[in-house]
């Protein structure tokens, strides 16, 4: 690693602050993408934020039909306390493992946007709200391609907002070396249409398979989706699965989650 | 540099560290407790495991400024205060649920915290815990086994695969 300062504000408007200055600084979260990166040198900030002690953004609340997770909260507190929607508190559960679970963080993830990532599925899938240190971002406009998003630097994930639906599920097809997702499809059953995301599969990283959600509105049983498929051109072919596998596992893991989906 | 308190195993431990300190490296090359092993460096393998106020952390994956404060807890501190084998190290032995002994220390430091969690995990629930911690020698077989022993429950039922 190179040298870096390494600052632990306690209030948000001083990691902003800290992150606005003409030090070259990053935010860390749970360290579980940066350090590894940092140790790689792939990555040489003067200076780190912790966001780790800034309690305001800690947490999981649901109000009305709405969950909200601080964009500190570690994926463990998001398994643990995320009861409201069943699904992602699932996702969260079957992260990494234990200890990345402890640390990781949910505004890590979806800022790194990992093309292997579970959390940007689900944000993209329930149409959530990613809410900054400066402005509000649709998980539409968010997600701009592998490793790429909307975020300005120094931009902060305080909080994301999901709406809850009224049925759930994500499918993840585990890399059992790395436990990201091979394939993972998070599927969600809103009053006004269902939404299918996609995550580890393609090369532009998290999308929607909008003929799935069209075929899943009509009608939301597995046999929907029976005959529909994603073209193999623009998937991930690397050693653990060519771009027809993960195609083909698109559609599997489709309907295994719209099988499953509960409430 | 940076001064860094915290408490280890009980007791106060401080030292200077820089931004970049892994706690890992805290631990095993200021305060000389090297049972906390480095295996990977990457966060794959889980022979760094130890607690952070209480949870399971890669000790590789966190900087020593990042536990400013917290109570750690590493192999070192799990011994029973007559100095034998606590419970889960004890079943370790028992049931050969180790071999090289590299990814011991990590072993038991998520045995330890699983069993904080669940004092009485199923067999899948073990294994499962375990997804980040990497053992080349074992097969994992007689690690289940002896963290189900160590929670108390009959092991003679698994037999081996
Ligand atoms: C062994 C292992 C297995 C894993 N398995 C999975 C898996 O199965 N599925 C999965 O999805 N992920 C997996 N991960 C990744 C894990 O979920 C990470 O926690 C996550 O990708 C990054 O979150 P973090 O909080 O650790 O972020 P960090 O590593 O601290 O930061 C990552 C990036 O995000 C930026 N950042 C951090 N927080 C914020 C914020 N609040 N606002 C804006 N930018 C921010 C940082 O500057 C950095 O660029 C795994 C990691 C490991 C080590
Ligand atoms: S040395 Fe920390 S996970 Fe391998
Ligand atoms: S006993 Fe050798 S690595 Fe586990």
């Amino acid at each position: 690693m190179y040298s870096f300062e390494l600052e632990r504000p306690t209030r948000l408007a001083d990691a902003v602050k800290l992150l606005s200055d003409s030090t070259e600084s990053l935010p860390l979260g749970g360290g579980q993408t940066l350090i590894p990166t940092l140790k790689q040198r792939l990555a040489s900030p003067e200076r780190l934020v912790s966001l780790a002690g800034i309690a305001e953004l800690k947490g999981v609340k649901t109000e009305g039909g709405t969950l909200t997770v601080g964009g500190g909260t570690p994926h463990a507190t998001v398994a643990a306390e995320a009861g409201a929607y069943p699904a992602l508190a699932a996702l969260a559960g079957n992260i990494g493992d234990p200890a990345v679970r402890n640390r990781g963080t949910i505004g890590g993830s979806l800022a790194n946007n990992d093309p292997s990532a579970c959390y940007p599925a689900a944000a993209l899938a329930s149409g959530a709200t990613l809410v900054t240190d400066r402005r509000e971002i649709a998980a539409d406009d968010f997600f701009q391609g592998m490793f790429s998003t909307a975020l300005d630097e120094g931009e902060i994930i305080t909080a994301v907002r999901f709406p809850i639906p009224e049925a759930a599920n994500y499918q993840k097809f585990e890399q059992p070396a790395s436990r990201f997702a091979l394939v993972g499809v998070f599927v969600a059953k809103y009053p006004d249409g269902v939404r299918v995301a996609v995550t580890g599969a393609s090369e532009e990283g998290v999308f929607r398979w909008s003929e799935a959600e069209t075929a899943l509105s009509a009608d939301f049983r597995a046999e929907a989706v029976q005959g529909l498929s994603v073209p193999a051109e623009g998937m991930i072919g690397d050693l653990h699965g060519s771009k027809a596998y993960r195609a083909h596992l698109v559609g599997v893991m489709t309907k295994r989650a719209v099988a499953a989906a509960k409430g | 540099m940076t001064q860094v308190s915290m408490t280890v195993n009980g007791k106060a431990a401080r030292g200077d560290v820089e931004g970049r300190t892994l706690l890992s490296t805290f631990l095993r090359d200021q305060l000389g407790l090297t049972g906390t092993h480095v295996g990977c460096d990457t966060s794959q393998c889980g022979a760094c495991v130890v607690h952070v106020d209480g949870k399971a952390v890669k000790s590789c994956t966190i900087f020593a400024l990042e536990a400013e404060g917290a109570e750690v807890a590493t192999i070192e501190g799990q011994a029973n205060a007559d100095g034998s084998l606590n419970v889960i190290q004890q079943a370790f032995q028992d049931h050969h649920g180790l071999q090289c002994g590299f990814c011991t220390p990590g072993m038991v430091m998520s045995a330890a915290a699983l069993l904080k969690e669940n004092p009485k995990p199923s067999e899948a629930e073990v294994r499962d815990y375990l997804e980040g911690n990497l053992c080349r020698c074992t097969g994992y077989h007689n690690i289940v086994k002896a963290i189900l022993a160590a929670s108390g429950q009959d092991v003679g039922a698994i037999a081996a695969e």
